[in-house]
């Protein structure tokens, strides 16, 4: 019998619920940590985050608008279609982050299981965060936690997976929609899930995946005065960089989560710090009736 | 050539008309929509697409045309004609304004009165449809320009034209014509009822013969609205028209455009299908509401670098 021929893969941008090529016709060799070829990956331009705003921002009120209750019913069957491509998120994780299977599992493992977490938190954060405030008058008064809209995501360039998931979860969960760029140099657990969102019940334009470099999109992303927040996670370790991306971010006074100066393991328990950071207090008064 | 007598001539009767329509050659379906397709691929950059961003703005009819329309909302739409961007002073007026005919003297007062260098357009003859009678639509007409419309954009009887009643639509036009007085008359052909180019172009024809200064390809309240196709055939209507009678007609597209980009190809069709002597406010004009915010985002693109939000622009 004859040798099978491999075959290789050129993977796609995620936007709007497609998987367009770049705009700008360009991609990039992925290697394992090695140096071995693994894949092409789409190389992302500024028109290619531009569109991606657009379509995240169309996305919108869709996703704000579902109940808490949905949002949650669609984070965990994210979970549910993980868990089904479980052996090749290994291997992508495995290869691009040079470990040994059984560490790599373990990882994935926690990805997934973070993914739930966070998905359980989609009908709770109102009640953890929120409140009903005592006024001085016959009111109801009450603060309830709104989504501040579209998230900017630069996702850790270390932790391919347990990172990835560990900023992007917390955005979508509180009702945002992301424009997320994959780590550079290991964007293959990101394309992976992009299938994955692809083929579960999250909306197109909820999630958008860019891969590429940091220097062509975030920027842009950065100043984009159609973004409402930005998680700058993925310049861990490059102060200049993210210096130069809160700058650009000041302009419409966006939410700015800065990121650690060197990039933790993600394994700690993360805590709702990364929900609460693109959520916006809105409080209401009501009159007591009769 | 034709001369004022051939043209008489044509106008003389129903037969005569339908003569000379059905003797216009006919659309190639397939070659305007490549010739179309090709045109909207040219690639407008920096300069010129600083130059195409601000002469489409001031050649926009900024139109509201809602049964939920108010004399603050047609304020308010004023206001943002006269400024289409509160903090950037270079941005250029637009052309005109665009309401119902009972909103005329609201948009005429608030821009300015007599003295306005913004135009007041109005809607008539039973908008959208134009199922009513010849008598109301010349009152419509009337009250429009008493009110202080200095544009009357009208509706051709669609009926009649797809029944080959040629010389109902033509006299009518001209009896509008007429009541408009010294209001420019723009008349929407709505091509998305007339079914085929050759209707489009016969129509085109027909408003011109019948003395439109405008041909407007829709009422933007049916689908398909305005295409790049459909304003091909007429540009090159309005260009062949002003060869054989020397009279320059206008176009006006109409609904459906609402990206920059979209208004570029316009620009693109007509500097390469009737020429540069239509990229004029004048002679072209675009039909739009939401399309002015999307140049004045690209317009702040272009000089802060970054991509502008709508959250930075009013609403209209």
């Amino acid at each position: 019998m004859a040798e099978r021929l491999a075959v290789k893969k050129t993977y796609k941008l995620y936007v709007g619920g497609k998987f367009p090529r770049s705009e700008s016709g360009r991609s990039y060799e992925v290697a394992d940590a090695k140096g071995k070829f693994l894949a092409n990956a789409a190389w992302a331009s500024r028109k290619d985050a531009r569109d991606a705003v657009v379509a995240a921002r169309k996305a919108v009120p869709g996703w704000a608008g579902a109940t808490a209750y949905n949002r949650g019913q669609v984070l965990y069957r994210v979970a549910e279609v993980m868990e089904g491509r479980h052996s090749q998120f290994v291997d992508e994780v495995a290869a691009g982050e040079g470990l040994t299977r059984a560490k790599a599992t373990a990882l994935v493992d926690e990805s997934i299981d973070r993914w739930v977490w966070y998905a359980g938190w989609a009908d709770k954060i109102a009640q953890v965060v929120g409140s009903s405030n005592p006024v001085a008058g016959p009111y109801f008064d009450f603060s309830v936690p709104e989504p501040t809209g579209v998230v900017a995501v630069l996702a850790p360039q270390r932790s391919s997976l347990l990172g990835l998931v560990s900023v992007l979860a917390p955005v979508i969960v509180g009702g945002n929609t992301a424009v997320l760029t994959a780590s550079a140099d290991r964007p293959l657990p990101a394309i992976t899930l992009s299938e994955v969102l692809a083929t579960s019940d999250v909306p197109g334009g909820v999630v958008n995946i860019l891969t590429g470099t940091l220097a062509d999109t975030a920027p842009i992303l950065a100043a984009h005065m159609d973004v409402n927040a930005v998680d700058l996670a993925g310049t861990a370790g490059d102060a200049e960089l993210a210096r130069s991306l809160e700058l650009a971010a000041a302009d419409n006074l966006k939410r700015v989560v800065r990121a650690p100066e060197a990039e933790p393991d993600w394994i700690a328990e993360p805590g709702l710090e990364r929900i609460t950071a693109y959520l916006e207090t809105k409080t209401v008064w009501h009159p007591v009736g009769i | 050539m034709l001369d004022d007598a051939r043209l008489s001539d044509i106008a003389s009767s129903e037969a005569s008309l339908r003569r000379f329509l059905h003797g216009l050659p006919g659309v190639d379906q397939t070659g305007a929509e490549a010739r179309a397709a090709t045109l909207a691929t040219r690639s407008i950059k920096t300069t010129a697409k600083q130059y195409a961003i601000d002469l489409a703005i001031s050649m926009i009819d900024l139109t509201t045309l809602e049964g939920q329309d108010t004399p603050g909302k047609v304020r308010a739409l004023c206001a943002k004609a006269l400024r289409p961007d509160p903090s950037d002073r270079t941005v250029p007026r637009v052309a005109a304004v665009c309401v119902y005919p009972d909103l005329v003297a609201t948009a005429v007062e608030a821009l300015g009165g007599a003295g306005r260098t913004v135009k007041v357009a109005s809607v008539a003859t039973g908008f959208p449809s134009g199922r009513t009678s010849r008598a109301v639509k010349e009152t419509d007409t009337r009250e429009a320009v008493a009110a202080g419309a200095d544009e009357v954009d009208m509706v051709i009887d669609r009926g009649a034209f797809l029944a080959g009643r040629y010389g109902a639509v033509f006299d009518e036009i001209v009896a509008v014509k007429q009541a408009a007085g010294d209001a420019h008359l723009k008349v929407i052909l709505e091509t998305g009822e007339l079914a085929t180019y050759d209707n489009v172009r016969r129509a085109s024809w027909l408003a011109m013969l019948a003395g439109g200064d405008f041909i407007k390809t829709s009422t933007g309240k049916v689908a398909p609205a305005a295409t790049l196709p459909v304003t091909l055939v007429m540009l090159e209507a309005v260009r062949d028209f002003r060869e054989a009678t020397g009279r320059q007609v206008g176009v006006k597209p109409a609904g459906g455009i609402r990206t920059t980009k979209d208004a570029v190809k316009y620009l693109v069709l007509v500097n390469e299908t009737a020429g540069d002597d239509w990229l004029d406010p004048d002679w072209f004009r675009l039909g739009a509401s939401s399309l002015l915010n999307d140049l004045l985002m690209q317009r702040q693109k272009l000089a802060t670098g970054r991509y502008a939000g709508p959250d930075y622009f009013t609403l209209d």
